[in-house]
């Protein structure tokens, strides 16, 4: 029986997709069963980060509307045999999916995967709460910035309110990851710390990943930054934070970018 | 001159506490803890104003957590204008 984790955020650009895939990856390596599920319908892109783009066939909605079936929809990563992404649709809306469709789906991928890793599209609407509602976990992803902090708190009220756990009376495990952290910044008093994101929010950290050129690097190309640059900050980052979601206790340390003497020297931000 | 320099930089402690504000008073609809601030807020500003004009975001009521002990600042501000006797009595 899989592990259903949602990836959400309220706020949109925050990095949701590109931690779907980043943890997907890092949690396929390992040769657990892993489906990334795209929920993000209409605006689909979990596929151009994983370089499957043009592999895509059928879609969510398809499946959900017993146009195709889950293993005809389903596309198996190139580089970790284990990995399968379920795209959305890019030319239906979400008023296409239904409750009892979804329910459907997420329940088959459970029997199947070992992980099921849903990319919630941004805002509280309907699309954000069907992405959420099977959830077993949730990995709320939030910049160091009011409004990315203040959206997440939003999203925290909406899972402990409408996903299936929480109508059972369960908990739902929540987990923060802070993304775009600039240390340096942080460091100066000019961005948002971690422990005031934490203490704001009161949840566990899963992770920070730093800014970095990596990530726009590894999304340029298609690749998940967890393969594209194993031993970039970014990369070991997204690592550890999966190892966390497995129920690991790993000490949690501010990354920091690797500067060369020159570039320190001289100010200049590390290429 | 530089002292304001360096007092710019430092924007992350404001954003820190607008958003401890904000938050305390967007969740207690959803049922979520920590609403004592507003309430508490609310609960002022209701006895001020049974004796002087003020408004309603003129009582700030800020939170720090400590890991022993917890302070709670309250800052009220009246307007001179709507309260002749308090500014006369305190020039």
């Amino acid at each position: 029986m899989a592990n259903v984790v949602v990836v959400t955020s309220g706020k949109g650009g925050v990095g949701k997709t590109t931690t779907t895939a980043a943890l997907g990856a890092a949690l396929a390596q390992t040769g657990q069963t892993v489906a990334v599920v795209d929920f993000d319908v209409g605006l689909r892109n979990l596929d151009l980060v994983l370089g499957a783009e043009r592999r895509v066939v059928f879609d969510l909605i398809n499946v959900v509307q017993g146009v195709a079936k889950l293993q005809q929809a389903l596309i198996r990563d190139k580089r970790i045999e284990t990995l399968w992404l379920l795209p959305a649709s890019q030319t239906r809306d979400k008023d296409a999916l239904t409750d009892e469709g979804v329910a459907q789906v997420i329940g088959e991928l459970r029997n199947r995967f070992d992980w099921v890793l849903c990319d919630s599209p941004a805002g509280i609407e309907r699309g954000a709460q069907l992405a959420m509602r099977h959830a077993d976990q949730a990995v709320i992803v939030t910049n160091p910035e009011v409004s990315s902090v203040r959206d997440s708190d939003r999203i925290i009220g909406l899972l402990d309110a409408k996903t299936e756990r929480a109508e059972r009376g369960e908990r739902i495990g929540k987990h923060i990851l802070v993304t775009r952290f600039d240390p340096a910044r942080a460091s100066k008093g000019e961005m948002l710390g971690i422990a005031d994101i934490v203490e704001i929010l009161s949840l566990p950290l899963l992770g920070i990943i730093p800014e970095s050129q990596e990530v726009l690097r590894a999304s340029n190309l298609g690749t998940p930054v967890v393969l594209s640059d194993p031993s970039s900050t970014p990369a070991r980052a997204y690592l550890e934070a999966a190892r966390r979601l497995e129920g690991e206790d790993l000490d949690i340390v501010v990354p920091t970018e690797k500067k060369s003497l020159l570039t320190k020297l001289f100010g200049r931000r590390a290429a | 001159m530089i002292w304001t320099l360096f007092k710019r930089r430092n924007s992350a402690p404001v954003a820190r506490e607008r958003l401890q504000i904000l938050l305390a008073h967007e969740r207690s609809p959803l049922g979520r803890s920590s609403n004592l601030i507003s309430v508490l807020q609310e609960d002022i500003l209701a006895a001020i104003s049974r004796h002087v004009f003020v408004e309603p975001d003129s009582v700030q009521v800020k939170m720090d957590r400590g890991e022993q002990i917890s302070t709670l600042e309250i800052e009220i501000e009246i307007p001179n204008m709507v309260a002749p006797p308090l500014v006369a009595r305190a020039s």
